[in-house]
This record gives structure tokens, sequence and C-alpha cells, in this order.
């Protein structure tokens, strides 16, 4: 069975086509395309100009997907959407146009929890059984391990998202937008030597980025305007804003691996899965992989292609829920900012 | 602290107890921190050794930072309890530079194991209780994990009275213990105080035969505990335990009920907790995932 997926929920549009083979075995994927918007430095994506995007790009990538798979519309047996969660008016967009390609083509919809999409997708790429799963992204921070049909949420962030708070150091910091800010936080802190004290908010298994945003956006003003620069207690050296990068991912991700390995010691299992856009920080990555291996456990991570918002996982997670005889009837084809992870019913597991 | 199947890498002991003779037995690991089984000063004073080993994902300056923090905070909010007369394990020594506690050994059994068993034992049929003579059944049953949960309730409520929130309260968290006889020998205290009263020190050959209305709590792991006086704070605590507790005892969990009636009565204030645990309910997980 084919799927297209389209997915919008927040700055990249993606479409993709999977193919599940009828006799099970590993996904094909067929194709998988995606566009961003980029905003300048300084600023973040605003729904409208995102939703604007969308609009404009949706049937350009539906197009290039469908020439790179080489299929026909009669192949396809499903179309899978972003249902929520995510910014209203960019996941509106999606849902009209997979609507409007639901109508034109006579296929079934299948509305899809962005969240869940990044489990399943993270699960076919690494074979990963049972995982402890961390997601990391720009709106999300959840670690969630599965348990009798649903994805349980066992901590999450308090107040923003992990990946909110880097893009908002970077919008302090004018660092480009482009191709992602977590990205060239991640280059910058390669520069960084000397480790600020920030705030770390762990509270059991739940975390809290808002205070360290605030707080490092303090420092950020300081370095600026050279303010008889701060120096490090250690070393005497200036601080510079390569440090506060450094320092930020250290202490934002110190903060992840430790509520995970909670979650893991919690659960007893030794596997952990990183999905999401902050996921492919490589850094995250390692501090991960250090912690698994001394619980004798092992760390799941994909790349950017998987990682960060794409059409695919929806198709694949849309796909799986239309094989066990669940679609979106084209009234209930709506979409909502509010979606948790633990409201699907995950039917496809055991 | 949470108890995994996991069997992780031995982690090296930190000084002295590599000297240690007998050398400490491990006896659970957490997420972060081990505990062992070891003495204190001679060898006939068990105590628990809590270890908080070096994190090697995280920033050396970062890991001494919170290591520090983490083992004082926990010892401060032990001493508090137990100046406050709350049933908590006293702190005999540390080190918070290498990141380690000693603590007075608690013998007995976790409340999950107690209810627990009591659940297989009320699903085998009344007629092999022992305790229930008089035919009581299954009524008699539920008597004892009644009595046990309005000791929880108490417990908590006097933890809360005195202003720590424990922050993660669940069962596993929680040990039913007896007190020593008088025959037994006087424990040694760090306070002078020679008399068993207090101490939870080398119960005596009758645990297995605790019953759930014998006994009194003692809370334990105190790795995440803040000291708080503020409603939202404790409100959080008890539905931390209740969630805890219809996860871990699907079955008690009508007993949660004479748990929030015991604590309703166990100091002034804690209705106010009880309402604001409402509040809390309603809350719950179900906040915007927007950020």
């Amino acid at each position: 069975m084919i799927a297209l997926g389209l997915e919008g929920s927040a700055n990249k549009l993606g479409v993709g086509l999977i193919l599940h083979p009828p006799k099970g075995g590993a996904a094909h994927i067929l194709s998988n395309v995606r566009h961003t918007f980029v905003s300048p430095p300084g600023e973040g994506f605003l729904p409208k100009d995102t939703a604007k995007h969308h609009r404009l790009w949706i049937i350009r990538l539906v197009r290039q997907a469908m020439k790179e798979a080489a299929l026909r519309v009669e192949d396809i047996n499903c179309i899978c959407y972003t249902k929520g969660p995510g910014m209203g008016a960019p996941l509106q967009s999606v849902a009209v146009a997979a609507r409007m390609l639901g109508l034109l083509w006579e296929k079934k919809l299948v509305g899809v929890n962005h969240c869940v999409g990044h489990i399943e997708m993270g699960r076919e790429i690494t074979g990963a059984q049972n995982p402890v799963v961390l997601y990391v992204s720009g709106g999300n921070t959840q670690v969630i391990a599965y348990a009798s049909q649903r994805y349980r949420i066992f901590g999450e962030a308090l107040d923003i998202a992990v990946g909110n708070c880097l893009d908002r150091f970077a919008r302090t910091l004018r660092i480009s937008n482009d191709p992602a800010p977590g990205y060239n936080i991640e280059q910058m802190a390669k520069q960084g030597r000397h480790l600020v004290d920030l705030p770390y908010a762990v509270k059991g298994m739940d975390c809290s980025f808002s205070g360290i945003l605030a707080s490092i956006d303090i420092l950020a003003e300081k370095v600026d305007a050279n303010q008889g620069g701060r120096k490090d207690d250690l070393t005497n050296e200036v601080i510079t804003r390569e440090d506060l990068c450094f320092s930020l991912q250290e202490t934002v991700y110190a903060m992840l691996v430790e509520i995970t390995e909670r979650a893991m010691a919690h659960v007893g299992s030794s596997q952990v899965l990183i999905v999401g856009g902050v996921g492919s920080n490589e850094r995250l990555q390692e501090m991960m992989g250090i912690m698994a291996r001394n619980r004798r456990g092992s760390v799941f991570a994909t790349d950017e292609r998987f990682c960060i918002d794409n059409g695919i996982m929806i198709a694949h997670a849309g796909l799986l829920a239309y094989e066990t005889g669940s679609t979106t009837a084209f009234e209930d084809s709506t979409c909502t900012q509010r979606f948790r992870t633990d409201e699907v019913f995950v039917k496809w597991r055991e | 602290m949470e108890i995994t199947n996991v069997s992780p890498l031995p982690l090296p002991l930190p000084p002295p107890f590599t000297h240690t003779h007998p050398a400490p037995t491990l006896i659970t690991q957490g997420a972060e921190a081990l505990l062992y089984r070891t003495h204190f000063l001679r060898p006939a004073h068990p105590c628990a050794l809590k270890h908080r080993p070096a994190k090697a994902y995280r920033h050396p300056t970062l890991d001494k930072r919170l290591t520090r923090h983490r083992i004082l905070s926990e010892a401060r909010t032990l001493v508090k309890c137990r100046r406050e007369g709350v049933s908590v394990p006293g702190v005999l020594a540390l080190d918070a530079e290498a990141g380690w506690m000693l603590m007075e050994w608690v013998e007995g059994r976790t409340v999950k194991e107690v209810v627990v068993a009591a659940e297989s034992k009320g699903k085998k049929g009344e007629g092999e209780q022992e305790r229930n003579g008089e035919g009581k059944g299954e009524a008699g049953e539920d008597d004892g994990l009644r009595v046990l949960m309005g000791k929880i309730g108490r417990a908590v409520g006097r933890m809360h009275e005195v202003g720590v929130v424990h922050g993660d309260l669940t069962t596993s968290n929680m040990m039913l213990v007896v007190r020593p006889s008088q025959q037994s020998p006087p424990p040694l205290r760090n306070d002078g105080r020679t008399d068993g009263e207090g101490s939870y020190v080398g119960g005596g050959g009758r645990l297995e035969e605790v019953e759930e209305e014998e006994g009194e709590i003692v809370l334990i792991d105190f790795g995440l505990a803040a000291q708080s006086l503020q409603d939202e704070d404790k409100a959080v605590d008890l539905y931390v335990l209740e969630r805890a507790f219809g996860s871990t005892h699907p079955e008690a969990e009508a007993g949660f009920r004479e748990v929030l009636r015991a604590y309703g009565e166990s100091y002034r204030g804690a209705k106010v907790v009880l309402r604001r645990l409402e509040d809390v309910r309603l809350r719950g997980r179900k906040r915007s995932m927007l950020g």
C-alpha cells in the first residue's frame, strides 16, 4: 500500500510517498521532499507568513514528489496529513490541500498526530524495538514510552520547548536562521570553551527552559555591549558569544539526557530513540550515547531527513493507521493546535 | 529510587568505601544514584550509602555543581525532617564533593511490596488468612490495607506540615517498619540519644511477618525533595502519589481515598491542599504543547 503524507505544522513543508510491502517488512521511501520557510536573522517565523509559504509551495512539492516516485494517482491508497499539534494557520493550509487532493483524486484521508509520526518514523528507520523516546523540537519536548496501546508521556517541558529556547537565543544573537538556528548555534558552540553558570531546571522527569533563556539573554546583552568583558572564573578569559552557545547547549542537553535516563530507569528500558529537529544535534546524540552506554544500552537517532519535520513520517504513521482500518471522514478532517501524543489510540502495535 | 532491571556497568565506589570490609553491597541503581548497604563505624551498625557517581555525559563543572547541590539539599531536607519529628532515615555522614551520603539503614518492606502481597493474598481467597481467625474474610483484609493507607496519609501530612515536599512520592519510596523491641541493643546514634526511639536500625527477626496494620511509615529517597510551604507544591506532591498509585496498584486505587482522608485530618491547612489538588487534577497534563 502507498500513502501520500503532507506535513506543515511549523515552518517546514514536507511531502512524502511511502510504500508498505503487502507481506510486511521494511517500508520503502518513494520520495521525501521538503521546503523550509526561513525568516530573516533576529526574527521567528510568523504563522501568517508561514501559512502563505505553505500555500505557495504545496502544489509544486506534491508534483515533485509524484514525479520522483514515478507514481500515478491510481497507485495511492490514502492521503495523510498532520492534524496537529502545531501552528494554526500553517496546519490549516496543509489540511485544506489534503482535502482538496482527497476530493480531486477520490482518496480517503487520514489525520495524523505529528508526534506519533516522528516516533513511528524513528522506529521504522532505526529498528529500535521498544525504546524510551525523547522527542525534541521547536515546539515539543517530551519523554515518551509505549504502554498498552498508547505513547505515554513520562516527562515534558513545563513551559517553552527546548528548540524554542535555542531558536529564540539565536534571535537574540541575530544568528542566521538558515538552514536552522539550532544548527548554527551548534557550529558556534564548537568554538566555545568556557561554561557559564545557567539555571538547571529539572523536576523529576519534567524540565523548564524559559528561565534559562531569560538568564542567557541577559548574559548575551553584556557580551554584546562588551560591558567590561565578563570573565571566566577559572581562566580569567573573556566570555564570548561562542561560550554562551556552548554553555546553553551543555546545560539544556544535560537536562534532556537526565530526564531520559530517569525514564529509562523507571520503565526498565535500555534503548533510547531521539526524534524531532533538535535530535539532529550531534552533541545531544553524543551525550545520550555516553549515558546509554553506561547503562549497557544503545541510542538510536536519525539524520536530518527524518529528524526534522517531513512528509514521509506523516505518510508512514498515517498508513499504519489506515492498514488497521482507521481513516478520517471528510467532515472530520480538521486540524488542531493542541493534540497530545497520548490521545492517539495506537492500534498497530502489540 | 527507581529500580531498574537493566544490569548497569559496575561503578567504582568513592573512597573511603573502597577499603570498607566487608565491601558494601549494591541494593539498587536508580537513574541518579546507587544505593549500597554497608556499615557505620562498627560492623554491627548497618547503614545505607547513597552514591551519586559523576555523569560522564555532563560537563565536569556542571556535574560537580549539580552533585554537590543535590547531596547537600537532600541531607538538609532529611535533617530538617528528623528535627521536626518526621519519620525519615537520619544522616550519618556525607562528602558533597565526592558525591556520597551515609544514612541510617531502614529495615522493612516497601509499601509497594506490602500492598502487592496483600492484593495477591486477597485474590487467593479468604480461607487461608491466618490473622482473620474470627472469619472476617475479605473485609478484614481491606481493614488492614485501610489502616496502612491512613498511615501513609498521616506520614505525608506530617512531612508537608513541616514544609517539605518529597518530589517523588511513590509506594516504592515508603517503607513499612516495625520499631525494634526493647530487648534489641540500642543502636548507635549521631545525636547522642541511645534509646530505640526514632531509629529504624536493625529490626530483629520478624520483618517478614509485618502486616499492613502494624508498623510505621518511613519516607525514603529525598533526592528530588524541596522545602516549600506552598499549597500548590504540596498538592502536586499528592498528585504524583495519586498517579503512582493508579499505575502501580490499580486495584488499590479506592484505598487512595483513605490516604487523602487521613491526610486531610493530619495538620492544619491540609484541607486547603486537598482543594488545591482538585485544581491540579483538572489541569493534569493537559497543557497546551505550543512553545
